[in-house]
């Protein structure tokens, strides 16, 4: 085989390997949405943050807004201290709540943003007070069961 | 009788355990050798380009017909499973972790031993069985340089392309058994997909993985080739020990490289 149809063969099984990478990259992975540009950074303290995990979404009325970046227990207070990463295009006002929820019924955790109505927003760095830990299932069920028990005895 | 029983097959042990140690001391000397010398594969690149036509190009068959059903097999047995738990939308999810991540490479490179790692060792063990190894020290020309170098390098650049083929064939498999066949929502099945794949954590490791897998192939056939016995029985053997040597080692290696990368959440 000449020079240049070796040449050619092996230009176009560099070409489709590449052209498989990008694929796995933009449609298969998330390079093209995790990258929305310019972010800020938010903490928040948690009582209890459940099974909540890094990378899950921060999501507001439903669309997402920004990932948790890092999540780490501070030994002075006991609580968990979740920093996210906020997307740059989106500003909350200073009172908005952060709860843990629930996707579905097993699904995945993520926080969410119950917007307020201060007209201060919240800057890079900013700590977060007002937050609403996970809802402990077992905790729920327990509960329900004891509240059932002491209906029954009266 | 007991004693001599004893002692001789403690010293075919020990014989053996030596052999080995000494075997592989070679054979990462000859790596150091093999890289030392890779500035020829690379400046005279054309010699290079002949050897991943013969191992990447040639390869692209099989990987891409094997990644396809691989991917097809995939979706079947995902949907099967995850429709008892009413997720079946979650099948792109499994489709693309379990190729992006594991099986890309892991069956990528078993094939890749198997189709280029075989050839490459028969080439060379020929080539020394015919004494063109020796005809080219003669020429002072170095076999490593000229000969092993190349091919190795070959492997190396070869492999992550074949695992990336191999992976996007297999998802593109799973899309059409899962959406196109079953009927499970594409929309969901690309979304969840996109969600959960996350490229430095998963693509990025598994072209690492890949590339490491190519380098282990590379060594161990242009090795074997290199260190076989110059007769056609010794090159048959080295053959077949290029196969299950390096079998072995990529699962091995995959088990490392999983329990660095995927450690916890």
């Amino acid at each position: 085989m000449n020079r240049a149809t070796l040449d050619l063969w092996v230009g176009f099984f560099v070409a489709i390997g590449l052209a498989a990478l990008l694929f796995l990259a933009l449609k298969v992975g998330n390079l093209a949405s995790s990258n929305v540009g310019e972010t800020y950074t938010l903490q928040a303290e948690f009582d209890n943050i459940g099974g909540l995990k890094v990378r899950a979404p921060v999501k507001s009325a439903g669309v997402v807004v920004g990932r948790v970046a890092d999540i780490r227990f501070d030994p002075e207070t006991y609580r968990a201290v979740v920093s996210m990463k906020m997307d740059a295009r989106y500003k909350f006002p200073r009172d908005t709540i952060l709860t843990i929820n629930t996707s579905g019924i097993l699904g995945e955790q993520y926080i969410g943003f119950e917007v307020g109505g201060d007209t201060a927003m919240l800057k890079d760095g900013d700590m977060v007070k007002k937050t609403q830990s996970a809802v402990v299932l077992e905790k729920l069920i327990s509960q329900f069961m004891f509240n059932k028990a002491q209906e029954d005895k009266k | 009788m007991r004693d001599d029983f004893f002692s001789g097959g403690l010293r075919g042990l020990g014989r053996r355990v030596t052999d080995r140690v000494w075997r592989l001391g070679f054979a990462a000397r000859f790596l150091l050798a093999t890289i030392r010398y890779s500035t020829v594969a690379f400046g005279r690149f054309g010699l290079t380009i002949r050897e991943i036509y013969f191992t990447g190009v040639l390869s692209l068959i099989i990987i891409l017909v094997s990644g396809l059903f691989v991917g097809m097999v995939l979706g079947l047995q995902g949907y099967d499973t995850l429709q008892r738990y009413g997720s079946s939308e979650a099948l792109g999810i499994l489709v693309a972790l379990s190729l992006v991540r594991e099986l890309g490479p892991v069956v990528a490179a078993l094939l890749f031993a198997s189709r280029a790692g075989s050839a490459i060792t028969a080439e060379i063990g020929l080539m020394k069985a015919t004494e063109q190894l020796s005809a080219m020290e003669m020429m002072a020309v170095d076999p490593i340089a000229r000969v092993v170098a190349p091919r190795f390098w070959a492997g190396v650049i070869s492999m992550p392309l074949l695992a990336a083929l191999f992976s996007a064939l297999g998802i593109f498999g799973g899309y059409l058994v899962g959406v196109q066949l079953i009927g499970v929502d594409e929309g969901s099945f690309w979304s969840q997909m996109q969600a959960s794949v996350d490229f430095r954590e998963d693509i990025v490791n598994g072209v690492i993985k890949s590339a490491v897998f190519g380098v282990i192939i590379s060594w161990i056939a242009v090795f074997e080739g290199y260190d076989c016995e110059p007769t056609a029985e010794g090159v048959s053997g080295a053959t077949t020990r290029t196969v299950v040597t390096s079998s072995l080692a990529i699962l091995a290696a995959d088990f490392i490289l999983t329990a660095l990368m995927f450690r916890g959440a």
